[in-house]
């Protein structure tokens, strides 16, 4: 079996397509986390691989089915946070002989392949239907769910894995290169200029502040929001490993990375695995979990004119997405209970936000916004699951926040000023993602 | 600040050949009649590589807009941090950016939407790229 990626007709990528043809079709039932580590410790038990074989068990167990039953498995290939085992270094023979391998000697560790997970899960004797949605969660999640409605599979485990390795994020390879080719040097993103990673936010940002007369200092609220409710979620980073609020003058006072983009607004890469467990709406009422319905998945797939987006671009991407998303789902901004958009750069969450018009918002309108209630226990819960700045970069966290929201099992992230019934989680770029909308009943 | 230094490759070559020289061009699709910046195998508008010539610019600009860079992933960058990292909007096409150090300009102390001209710099390998200095 060799695992492809999804192909592009299983995106909802453009306005106009109408209400999501399979609209509460698909439930998630079941959710499994492995634990987070800052980098993998070099040992067996703790690879990728690892952490992909546990969170898949706790989601199967979680959404009280037998592995026999699923019959298919979704997940992204691609694994890094930035790292990459540099061509030349010594392979860890040890590590990877305690794994049923592929011809790849580095899956399970700085990759990961459904052919590898299926090696080393005997368990899974049933699976029929694997695929590839390569980027994120966000994508995998959408090709898991059209699948199960176009009836390639009945039950099937989504998952996205990191790893993270020693050094430095993105200094490696290309980047302590003496010469680079010309049309890397030409190329947006890194290059010979130098840019880091939150360059292009940053910038995007600038334009926003100038335009709306808005500040830096403006963000503190958002995440300081964004740190508690990270602190409150047991399967995240800062709540394992670090458990320190982030006062608006930590924040202030934090250096810069790429000028108006500081620390703070970079989210920390980690090692994780999540899966989640999805199956129909029909097989899902029998299971051990509440459902909680998928009513529609859009993506958003802008394209740049030149080197790096403009505001303008920006805000019209994330406004058509926002129109894909509710209009799939059949519903308006006004009967979301709360948003999970990605933040895994924090300069960028206003720009989903607005686009979708959560709450009412209009361009320019968030940093204001960020200024009143806006945890969970308002009536207005920005990020209730505190993204990726208040757990670290899994890209998930929203997912799973969304899930667990629904069906009652936040625990002390629950929100209490809005009745959680219907949400919507993605990412990660506002040029580019892909976005689910939950519900706690399938209309 | 001396940039990685830069090998030529197919696609790209005209563009580094013409730096050498002392020329600013850029891609341009000529039944789109539509300039293209970063390079790339085929037009964006029209998606063929038939009509890809390199046109001659003006070698005028405006800065559109810019960060400080204080962590940078280049290692050779990283004495020169902080500094400023622009982006250029070419006069012949806003459309059409450019990154550019904006050499002689004071580390944030830049004047969004200025004139600027483009110079040539040599890399680290001695291949000379477009860098753009503000026109006083």
């Amino acid at each position: 079996m060799t695992t492809q990626n999804a192909p592009a007709s299983m995106y909802r990528t453009t306005e106009g397509l109408g209400v999501w043809e399979h609209k509460g079709k698909v439930a998630a039932v079941g959710i499994g986390h492995s634990p987070t580590a800052r980098r993998w410790d070099g040992t067996a038990g703790n690879t990728l691989g690892a952490n992909s074989i546990f969170a898949l068990r706790k989601a199967i167990e979680d959404a009280g089915v037998s592995p026999d039953q699923i019959d298919g498995l979704v997940l992204d290939p691609v694994t890094t946070t930035g790292a990459h085992w540099e061509a030349g270094d010594p392979l860890p023979m040890d590590v990877i002989n305690t794994y049923n391998q592929t011809d790849d000697p580095l899956d399970g560790i700085a990759k990961l392949s459904a052919e590898w997970l299926l090696k080393n899960m005997p368990e899974l004797t049933n699976v029929k239907f694997t695929m590839y949605g390569q980027g994120c969660m966000s994508h995998a999640i959408v090709v898991a769910a059209q699948a199960i409605g176009e009836g390639r599979a009945h039950t099937c485990l989504v998952l996205k894995g990191w790893h993270n390795l020693e050094g430095r994020y993105n200094q490696g390879g290309v980047s302590a290169a003496e010469e680079v080719s010309g049309t890397y040097a030409t190329g947006p993103g890194r290059t010979i200029w130098g840019p880091p990673g939150s360059y292009g936010t940053a910038l995007q940002f600038a334009e926003y502040c100038r335009k709306y007369g808005k500040s830096h200092d403006m963000m503190a609220p958002f995440m300081a929001n964004s740190r508690r409710n990270g602190l409150l979620f047991p399967e995240g980073y800062w709540a394992q490993h670090r458990p320190e609020q982030l006062t608006p003058e930590d924040y202030l006072a934090a250096r810069w990375i790429a000028k108006p983009a500081s620390l703070f607004d970079n989210d920390i890469p980690i090692m994780v695995s999540a899966a989640y467990l999805f199956t129909t709406a029909e097989r899902a009422k029998d299971m051990k979990q509440k459902p909680v319905y998928i009513l529609n998945h859009a993506s958003s797939r802008g394209r740049l004119r030149s080197m790096t987006p403009t505001l303008d671009e920006v805000q019209a991407e994330t406004g058509s997405t926002g129109k894909k998303i509710l209009e799939g789902a059949g519903i308006t901004a006004a009967d979301l209970s709360f948003e999970n958009m990605y933040d895994g750069f924090a300069l960028f969450h206003q720009f989903h936000i607005e686009g979708l018009g959560y709450r009412g918002m209009k361009f320019g309108d968030a940093l204001d916004f960020y200024q009143t209630d806006i945890s969970i226990e308002g009536p207005n819960p920005v990020l209730p699951s505190g993204g990726n700045i208040g757990s670290g970069r899994s890209r998930f966290w929203m997912h799973t926040d969304c899930i667990q929201q629904i069906q009652g099992r936040a625990g002390a992230r629950s929100v209490t000023g809005v009745k959680p019934e219907i949400a919507v989680s993605g990412g990660p770029m506002p040029m580019g993602g892909n976005f689910t909308v939950w519900s706690a009943t399938p209309d | 600040m001396v940039k990685q230094g830069v090998i030529p490759d197919e696609l790209t070559k005209p563009f580094w050949d013409a730096a050498n020289e002392g020329r600013l061009v850029i891609q341009n699709c000529t039944a789109c009649d539509r300039l293209q910046n970063p390079p790339a195998p085929a037009c964006g508008q029209c998606g063929s590589g038939d009509n890809l010539e390199w046109k001659a610019m003006s070698g005028r600009g405006k800065i559109y807009n810019y960060g400080v860079v204080y962590d940078c992933p280049i290692k050779l960058l990283q004495e020169d941090q902080p500094f400023n990292l622009a982006v250029i909007m070419l006069d012949d096409d806003p459309d059409i950016q450019m990154y550019s150090h904006l050499p002689g300009t004071p580390v944030d102390d830049v004047p969004v939407g200025a004139s600027v001209e483009v110079i040539f710099e040599a890399t680290a390998n001695g291949q000379k790229v477009p860098e753009w200095r503000v026109v006083s």
